[in-house]
């Protein structure tokens, strides 16, 4: 394998697939599913990579990284060296691999995404990201010079941790407020164990913290800290609270004990867990009951896939739309149903039913797909007559979550979308407030942890403009609030 | 981690905390709680702050010793830490000068009501405060509401201190004999329902502090929501304070029974834990 394999010998490779738990065993385990790659399955891998001139899986990447560049590395065993290369537009790259929706960006690029072959862009990414973390690599030093310039970063998900990141870079003072009691955002409350395992989020941010980061948790900024004290004790401040309030159905019968919040039932399995013995944090126990999630996103099959390790007896995604307009990645779709997960399409919930206060069962709507909608699919929309009823224990939400009122309510000079969402300059970040960014779902609503953290570092570089001159120039203004 | 300053059994099973937290105790108002966690296997739970002091920040809070969670805090002396406070969370109670003022509060809940009656008083109102326990040694705080100028109605369900019987009979005298502007109720949910059922008729405003189970407490779970007037609310961020005339108090009741079973459970476990470490 020493002898350079030509394009056409390259083509011909199939894309090593990572090894996966036993979907059996996996269904009743919180333990990672994906397994990773070996040093061997990753060099076959990069060598797949036909090294195009003007690689476009680098152009589809959110934050930029010099993929080609990283993967020739890996073809060459040089497994440090390409983490340099990734770290230089990502430092959490052990969570971008295993989370990022790739199909999408990258590897929807790559050129061999024709062939539906692409480069496993996202795999060799975790390998590296791994590698270097089992082999007790250092992060990428700061800078030794000090600005004594400090930034205050609102939320430790995706989009504060990669700007707080590139800012301690730079020689900047950095204090990540968290309002939980564990830094992490999303990654720690909302993506389950299985996916993404929380030694590993916990190491990622060990390793700011070496870097100079500070992180307060029990920080509410709207309550602990008002917005004006942060302004005071800081040359700027990014908001990067992440989306809040969960939605609901807004149909008769959703308090009933057993309709949980995605959130709310992720938070208690996750962050609090509630599934190990030991834990004082409770959840409605799903052993051999029938759970139905509602919703067609990765939090909905994150919340099956849940369920079913905690030993349900049956579970259902209720989508209202087809397969094809499915927002979640396809690897979790895949997933789920190995694990037994059963899929009913063009549903939706029109009641819930209880006896006692208690969840038993639901009446759906069939539904049909008609015209598209702004967002391009096909709408759905419901088939006079065709209701169905039947029996179910635990029923969990997971159609998505509107702005979160805490920190937005005590700063009213903040402007505003129509949606609520905190307005920018999608460039830069700005807010309508002099040395205040925003970034990440509080601006986009719900999205990804890849485009929080290319929002978050698109902040930082703002920021940095910001910090040396002071200029406060909007390229489109933010919108203003609609009464 | 927050260090307990001073701990006292002030009833059976409920404990006085002042706690060390001097951003809570910065910003803190009447009517807003904290989310705590006792250590790291912690559950989250809601406490109403009763006192806050800025200068020394410290916060005052009452425990009463109901489940495990709780009775694992009430087992922290002066000096040993709790794991996590964050807050203060949930709306500032709506203190006005209203004319009289009459503030309800049921065992446990007088702890809640407390502020409230200290806010009142400040603001030039004339405050009854009606509090009740099931016997004399459940009626809380009765010296500090009468510090802060407010007239204290005692009453015990069995008539071992104060008046004998209800809150809720001592309310309808009060009403019946006074101009009351506003009641304010805390406490276990069928009082503050049976004291929004005796103010309705006579259509006098009546606030209730709810007390949902929460996780996060910053609108994030949606665990604690409440229906009021018929519109699902979230008691952490609407709230806590609601019109109680418009509250579904059963539909509460019920969802606080969510997890009765297991929480019976992790008490018994408990208990059985501490008698060996006892033994």
């Amino acid at each position: 394998m020493s002898e350079p394999l030509t394009k056409r010998e390259r083509m011909k490779l199939d894309r090593v697939e990572m090894i996966e738990r036993d979907p059996e065993e996996r269904a009743s385990s919180f333990a990672e599913v994906n397994l990773g790659y070996t040093a061997e399955m990753a060099k076959l891998e990069a060598m797949r990579c036909l090294e195009c001139a003007k690689p476009k899986c680098v152009a589809g990447c959110p934050v930029g990284i010099e993929i080609d560049k990283f993967i020739r590395l890996v073809a060459d065993g040089e497994i440090g060296a390409a983490a340099e290369v990734i770290q230089r537009d990502n430092l959490l790259p052990a969570i971008c691999g295993r989370v990022c929706p790739q199909e999408n960006q990258c590897e929807g690029d790559c050129v061999l995404a024709k062939k539906e072959r692409p480069i496993a862009i996202g795999h060799l990414e975790r390998y590296v990201a791994d590698y270097v973390r089992s082999e007790g690599f250092e992060h990428v030093a700061a800078s030794a010079e000090r600005t004594g310039k400090s930034v205050a970063i609102i939320g430790s998900g995706p989009a504060g941790l990669a700007c707080a990141g590139d800012l301690i870079q730079s020689g900047h003072e950095v204090t990540v407020y968290e309002a939980l009691h564990e830094p992490g955002g999303v990654l720690v409350y909302g993506i389950p164990e299985f996916r993404l395992p929380k030694d590993i989020v916990k190491a990622e941010i060990a390793g700011l913290e070496e870097l100079g980061v500070r992180f307060e948790t029990n920080a509410i900024v709207g309550r602990t800290y008002t917005l004006d004290e942060l302004m005071a004790g800081n040359d700027a401040v990014f908001i990067g609270v992440g989306a809040g309030l969960p939605r609901f159905l807004e149909v008769p019968g959703e308090n009933l004990i057993g309709v949980y919040s995605a959130n709310e039932f992720l938070t208690r399995v996750n962050l609090m867990k509630a599934y190990l013995d030991g834990n004082d944090t409770p959840v409605l126990d799903v052993q051999g009951k029938r759970v139905v999630v509602f919703g067609g996103g990765n939090t909905a099959m994150d919340a099956a896939r849940t369920a079913q390790r905690l030993g349900a007896g049956d579970v259902r995604v209720l989508y209202r739309r087809t397969e094809a307009e499915m927002p979640a990645r396809r690897e979790e779709v895949r997933h789920a149903r190995e694990e037994g997960i059963i899929f009913d399409f063009l549903v939706s919930p029109t009641e819930l039913h209880g006896e006692d206060g208690l969840l038993t069962g639901l009446t759906v709507q069939k539904m049909e797909l008609g015209e598209p909608d702004d967002s391009g699919r096909r709408r759905p929309q419901p088939i006079a007559g065709e209701l169905e009823r039947f029996d179910t224990d635990l029923a969990v939400v997971a159609i998505g979550n509107g702005p979160n009122p805490l920190l937005l309510s005590t700063c009213p000079e903040l402007e505003r979308t129509r949606w609520g969402t905190i307005a920018v300059d999608e460039a830069t970040g700005r807010t309508s407030m002099p040395g205040v960014f925003a970034g990440g779902d509080i601006v986009t609503g719900g999205a990804t942890v890849i485009l929080a953290m290319g929002a978050g570092r698109r902040a930082a570089t703002s920021i940095e403009d910001w910090l040396a001159d002071a200029v406060w120039e909007l390229e489109t203004e933010p919108e203003p609030v609609e009464a | 981690m927050y260090r307990i300053i001073e701990s006292n059994f002030i009833a059976p099973e409920v404990k006085q905390f002042e706690v060390e937290a001097p951003r809570v105790a910065e910003h803190w108002q009447a009517g807003q709680f904290i989310i705590l966690r006792v250590d790291d296997d912690g559950e989250r739970i809601p406490l109403t702050v009763a006192a806050a002091d800025r200068d020394s920040g410290v916060i005052t809070l009452f425990v009463q010793g109901i489940g495990k969670t709780t009775r694992l805090l009430n087992r922290k002396k002066s000096g040993d830490f709790i794991a996590d406070v964050a807050g203060p969370l949930g709306k500032p109670s709506e203190i006005e000068r209203y004319g009289t003022a009459v503030v309800v509060g049921g065992g446990v809940g007088t702890a809640i009501a407390y502020p409230v009656v200290a806010a009142l008083s400040a603001a030039g109102n004339r405050v009854i405060a009606i509090v009740g326990g099931r016997s004399s040694e459940y009626v809380l705080l009765e010296p500090e509401l009468e510090a802060t100028g407010a007239e204290v109605v005692a009453c015990t369900d069995d008539g071992s201190y104060g008046r004998p019987g209800f809150v809720t009979e001592a309310l309808k005298d009060v009403i019946s004999s006074r101009d009351v502007s506003i009641v304010f109720a805390a406490g276990p949910v069928p009082m503050m329902k049976a004291v929004a059922d005796v103010t309705r008729p006579h259509e006098i405003k009546t606030i209730a502090s709810l007390n949902p189970i929460m996780v996060d407490g910053t609108g994030m779970c949606g665990g604690c929501r409440v229906d009021v007037g018929g519109n699902t609310l979230f008691a952490c961020v609407d709230g806590p304070e609601f019109d109680a005339h418009l509250v579904d108090f059963p539909l509460l009741a019920r969802r606080n029974q969510a997890y009765h079973d297991i929480e019976q459970r992790r008490l018994e476990d408990f208990e059985a834990e501490c008698r060996v470490e006892a033994s």
